[in-house]
């Protein structure tokens, strides 16, 4: 008895669950023209399959228009701000960015649980992005992390530690390494020895800085420095480097669908997120129109649709189960996310906070490094 | 070697050919002697430039040879053959001052820094313009710019001075009077001048003697007078002077004089300069200063020849009286007459007045004509 | 004379024809600067306001007056080269201030402004922004003591630090980026300006490295643009035409990939490396590093400036008169001799115009020393970017941009006094 008013609530529960969800999204849609800005690439290919194409054939009166301009989106937003007009609606930006845009009001602030899907087990949206939720106007979309590829016919053993990378003796060969300082000076501490939880204390200081700079001296000429994601790639597949770091959906593809001899060292990955914010001074019929996108493209499956096309971790943790096969390679996903156990052995977590307050001042010690 | 040449200067069977085809200049013989203004006249393409440029060093003749004060110049470089050039743009160097540019010549010759100055002031009260030692050529008129030019030709006492259409962008008064000028400095040097030029009146007020070139072949040489009152052909008739030409056929030969009969019927007397056979096409050039004109035939006394026309347009042009007639089937017959005593009848003439024209036998020249025309 | 003034010519209608004449010039005057107005305009928008805009943004500083304008008040009395903080007013003002703030927004953007200066004030001011309304309910409902309260809440407000740097950027006018610009810093306590350690420095650093690449890229363009303006000024302009659009032929594909392009022919497992290792002038281990560096940086730039020094050097030469060679050459001097002492000189104008205007387009060049130039091969505009496009500080890159404009402007000045500008000549 008891068991059967369990069931029976169970499903009373899910049907309200469903009916509930139903309701916010059977609102049809005004028609609209969405602005989304995003990276270009395999990255807003991987966006349009998951999200935009599905979402324009169920709502045909939406139009979405791509914009690669990412890279550049805060300065680009702060002039849109400045001249009061803002012809975004919708912007993928990284973490860092995000709480920037935050941080200079041009960025809206979102209350997920009003604006998002619940897991479909009914888990509150803010509960199920959980801890990724780092800034009021970030929506995440993805985890990715930023690693290091090897080339294995380039060496004569296998790279398994971070610390290979530092060490010229045993793999010789010029290393791509990205001309900043955040990620490389964490890299530099840990392999000289200093504890994980212990490196932005040590960082916090200008010795700490100066300590990880001269770990970095001992590969300074060896270093290839890369601005664009795509650099390493490149060099990897000319051989013009041994080892690069770049973010690990480029080496999938690389190793994956490229067959380069490349190999991951996933080992101290560091983990970043992107995801979505919405520019401040846009009409309230765009908003409106973009909170009803939202709703659907940041819904547990979209994000674990969005694995088959590139492999990047969904930022909810209902998607993780859901991750499937690459849509075009077949093969499974989820040892290739750098959230899978295997490859996340160990991890570190970009440090917003810190590099928020320190980047400038570590950066022109950086600068000042590099030019010497 | 061949025997050293009795001329400063000398031509020898020289050709030029840029293409392998055509021959800018067809076997050209030429002596110039030591002291001489010598004029290459032509229209623009004649092969005149490129004689000058050939004695300069810049061309190398495809064929014969080109003598300078007895030495065969084909193997010398231009810039060791003392050569002056006077160039049309006068080629004057844009950066240089006035008193460094005809320091150049020195300097490249080494010479020292004293006789230089003395050199160089020498040169500029040449052409009387001291003062102007510090300007650049830009600040100088075109006049002013042509004397430097000239003064750093001779600066450096080449053997001989060579000019390209020296004057032609003076305007008219300037360069009448950079004639004389130039005229005055070779009488005054001595110096040997080949000069280049399409106009005619400059070729006959400077020079001593003047070669006529036309499509690279030579067509006369001789002294201005000879030129004017004996041209050879019809090419240099009536190139050299103004001229009424009369085509006709020769009708009988009789010494020195044939008879013609002319396209429009008439007959007329004239000298037979190239010995021109029975029934040949000649033209008859007359001077129009050598014509006369009276009411009627019978006026023209000391005239063998006398045709009809019809006045149809005078004009008075102060030193002379300027008619020109329909005669001999011909528009445009022009007849000049002195301003003086006994034309007061032209004078009073009518336009469409029929007068008489006459002149001497001695005056017009019947001329072989290539082809019949 | 008093004929003349007196009288005056009339037109047929009976006007002045002085006044009419004077009408229509004026008329004629208009019609002209009607034509040139669009460009005038687009001039303006598109070069002078930027400018203007680029010098009021490396100097103005009105956001702490705009953002905390209370505090500011307080602030006035303080002494900020003392060792004491600031006395409760000054930290009440600040809480009512962030308060406001907060509300509008604006805290965190001053945090950031602040944190150009001061390392940490921007967490300091988003984590204060946040809680503001918290605390001040605190002090008001325990009457306590805000700087007691801010203290404890977090411990940098208890430093002098902080508040040095509030005092100091109330001005609203603040030289600070140019000293930044100038690898200077100004001491938060003593307000006395001093040069960075030489270890330090970035930007000095980065503007000699931008003049002496940009002076050897020009040099570059005319050793080779030279020889090659002087083979096609002396062709037949048929021929010497299509050679110039030969040259111009890299202006057809896009700078991205003419730089890439680069990249493939350079790196060390580039053409030319393998080239030269399967001839064997290289050994394996011996292969050139071509780029990622100051080479790889020349040689791109070189390739990409190189129309700018041949055209000016072609339309001048093609005025150079072919008589004044000869007329040096008849006056005695030998070929080579002439070449130099007449010809080249003559040539020093066009040489003038694109040394100028390649090395000018170096100074500011971006994209491919960025991209070819490593670490050893990158200019001061590649800061520039970074500070527009990554850390957002806008009145750095104001203050490098107006530091390198001075500079431009200085070496056209120098150019003027030593060769003189009107020496310039683009045909």
């Amino acid at each position: 008895m008891s068991r059967n008013l369990f069931v029976a609530l169970a499903a009373v529960l899910a049907l309200g669950l469903s009916a509930c969800k139903d309701d916010k999204a059977s609102m049809e849609a005004k028609p609209a023209e969405l602005v989304v800005v995003s990276w270009g690439g395999a990255y807003s290919a991987s966006q349009q399959s998951a999200y935009h194409t599905p979402y324009m054939e169920k709502y045909p009166q939406v139009t979405i228009v791509n914009d690669d301009s990412s890279n550049e989106a805060v300065p680009k937003l702060r002039a849109m701000n400045e001249a009061g007009n803002v012809t975004w609606d919708l912007v993928d930006v990284v973490a860092a960015d995000a709480i920037r845009a935050c941080d200079d009001g041009l960025a809206l602030e979102i209350d997920v649980d009003d604006t998002l899907a619940k897991a479909p087990d009914g888990t509150k949206a803010s509960a199920d992005f959980g801890d990724l939720l780092v800034s009021p106007c970030f929506i995440p979309q993805i985890v990715y992390s930023t690693t290091f590829g090897y080339r294995t016919d380039l060496v004569k053993e296998p790279m398994t530690d971070l610390c290979d990378i530092f060490d010229l003796a045993r793999f010789p060969g010029k290393r791509s390494l990205e001309k900043q300082p955040i990620n490389n000076l964490e890299w530099a501490l840990l392999c000289d020895g200093v504890d994980a939880d212990d490196i932005y204390n040590v960082l916090g200081t200008k010795e700490g800085v100066e300590r990880a700079l001269k770990k970095l001296d001992t590969i300074k000429s060896e270093i290839i420095w890369w601005s664009k994601g795509a650099e390493t790639p490149q060099r990897l597949a000319d051989g013009e480097v041994v080892a690069g770091s770049t973010y690990n959906g480029r080496l999938f593809s690389l190793i994956e669908e490229k067959k380069q001899p490349v190999a991951m060292l996933w080992d101290w990955q560091i983990f970043d997120l992107d995801g979505w914010i919405v520019p401040k001074g846009i009409s309230d019929e765009q908003l409106e129109a973009v909170k009803h996108y939202l709703y659907f493209a940041t819904d547990t499956q979209r994000l674990a649709d969005q694995a088959k096309y590139i492999s990047y971790g969904p930022a909810r943790s209902s998607s993780a189960p859901l991750v499937g096969k690459h849509a075009d390679l077949g093969i499974d996903m989820a040892p290739h996310m750098p959230t899978d156990p295997n490859n996340a052995k160990n991890v570190l977590l970009f440090n917003f906070d810190f590099w928020g307050d320190k980047r400038d001042e570590i950066d022109e010690q950086f600068q000042a490094w590099l030019s010497r | 070697m061949s025997s050293p040449s009795p001329h400063f200067v000398s031509f020898e069977h020289v050709q030029k050919s840029y293409d392998g085809e055509t021959l800018v200049v067809e076997d050209f013989d030429l002596a110039i002697e030591r002291g001489e203004f010598l004029t290459l006249l032509g229209p623009s393409g004649s092969g005149k430039t490129t004689c000058l440029l050939m004695l300069a060093g810049f061309e190398t003749p495809s064929a014969g040879q080109i003598r300078l004060d007895g030495k065969v110049l084909d193997n010398i470089p231009p810039h060791q053959r003392d050569i002056g050039l006077v160039f049309q743009n006068y080629a004057l160097f844009p950066h240089m001052t006035v008193a460094e540019n005809l320091a150049f010549p020195l300097k490249v010759r080494k010479l020292d820094k004293a006789t230089i100055a003395q050199k160089v002031g020498d040169a500029l009260a040449m052409v009387r313009l001291q003062g102007f030692e510090h300007r650049r050529p830009g600040q100088l008129s075109g006049g002013q710019q042509q004397r430097v030019a000239v003064a750093r030709a001779l600066i450096f006492d080449p053997k001989i001075l060579l000019m390209d259409e020296p004057l032609s962008a003076l305007d008219k008064n300037l360069r009448d009077q950079m004639q004389i000028e130039i005229r005055e400095l070779h009488r005054t040097l001595g110096i040997t001048v080949v000069y280049v030029t399409h106009d005619q009146s400059e070729a006959m007020t400077m020079s001593s003697r003047i070669v006529v070139f036309d499509e690279g072949t030579v067509q006369q040489v001789a002294v201005p007078s000879e030129l004017y009152e004996k041209p050879q052909n019809a090419f240099v008739a009536q190139f050299v002077g103004e001229n009424n030409c009369l085509q006709g056929t020769v009708e009988r030969t009789q010494g020195k004089t044939c008879s013609v009969r002319l396209t429009s019927g008439e007959n007329i007397e004239a000298e037979n300069v190239d010995n021109n056979a029975k029934g040949k096409h000649v033209l008859v050039s007359l001077r129009p200063e050598r014509v006369r004109l009276a009411a009627n035939s019978a006026d023209l006394k000391h005239c063998q020849n006398k045709v009809q026309g019809k006045l149809q347009e005078k004009i008075f042009l102060g030193d002379h009286m300027r008619a020109r007639f329909f005669a001999c089937d011909k528009e445009g017959f022009v007849v000049n007459l002195p301003n003086k005593e006994g034309i007061e009848h032209v004078k009073v003439a009518k336009e469409g007045q029929d007068m008489a024209i006459g002149w001497r036998t001695e005056d017009c020249r019947a001329l072989g004509l290539p082809k019949p025309a | 004379m008093s004929s003349t003034t007196t009288f005056q010519l009339l037109t047929a209608d009976g006007r002045a024809l002085k006044a009419v004449l004077k009408k229509h010039k004026a008329r004629r005057k208009r019609k002209a600067f009607l034509l040139v107005t669009p460009l005038l305009a687009f001039v303006i928008v598109g070069f002078c306001l930027p400018i203007l805009d680029m010098l009021r943004r490396s100097t103005n500083n009105h956001i702490v007056e705009k953002t905390l304008p209370r505090t500011v008040l307080a602030l006035k009395e303080w002494d900020a080269g003392g060792t004491t903080l600031p006395n409760e007013p000054a930290f009440a003002s600040l809480a009512q201030d962030l308060v406001i703030a907060q509300h509008h927004r604006r805290a965190t953007q001053l945090g950031q402004r602040l944190n150009y200066e001061f390392s940490g004030l921007a967490s300091l001011f988003r984590r204060s922004g946040r809680h503001m309304e918290e605390l001040v309910n605190e002090v008001r409902s325990t009457r306590g003591s805000y700087k007691e309260t801010l203290i404890a809440f977090d411990a940098r407000w208890g430093e002098t630090d902080s508040w040095r740097v509030l005092k100091r950027f109330s001005d609203t006018l603040v030289a600070d980026y140019y000293w930044a610009a100038l690898d200077m810093r100004r001491d938060l306590r003593s307000n006395e300006v001093s040069l960075r350690p030489s270890k330090e420095r970035i930007y000095l650093r980065l503007f000699g490295r931008t003049v002496v690449i940009s002076l050897g890229i020009t040099l570059a363009t005319l050793l080779l643009g030279f020889p090659l303006a002087l083979w096609i000024a002396r062709l037949p302009s048929g021929q010497g035409n299509l050679l110039l659009v030969m040259v111009l032929l890299p202006f057809w594909t896009s700078l991205l990939v003419r730089t890439t392009s680069w990249i493939v022919l350079l790196q060390q497992q580039g053409v030319i490396n393998d080239l030269l290792v399967a001839v064997g002038i290289l050994s394996e281990e011996g292969r050139l590093r071509m780029i990622y560096n100051t080479t790889g940086t020349v040689i791109a730039m070189t390739h990409i400036l190189l129309p700018f020094m041949v055209l000016p050097l072609y339309s001048v030469m093609k005025t150079i008169s072919p008589s004044y060679m000869r007329a040096a050459v008849s006056l005695g001097a030998h070929p080579i001799s002439a070449f130099w002492k007449v010809y080249f000189p003559s040539t020093v104008p066009g040489i003038g115009a694109g040394a100028i205007m390649v090395f000018i387009l170096s100074i500011g060049y971006y994209i491919t020393p960025e991209l070819v130039g490593g670490r050893t091969g990158v200019f001061i505009s590649n800061r520039i970017a970074y500070h527009i496009s990554s850390s957002l500080n806008w009145g750095l890159a104001a203050a490098l941009g107006v530091a390198l404009l001075g500079f431009v402007i200085a070496i056209y000045w120098l150019y003027d006094k030593i060769v003189g500008i009107d020496n310039i000549r683009l045909g």
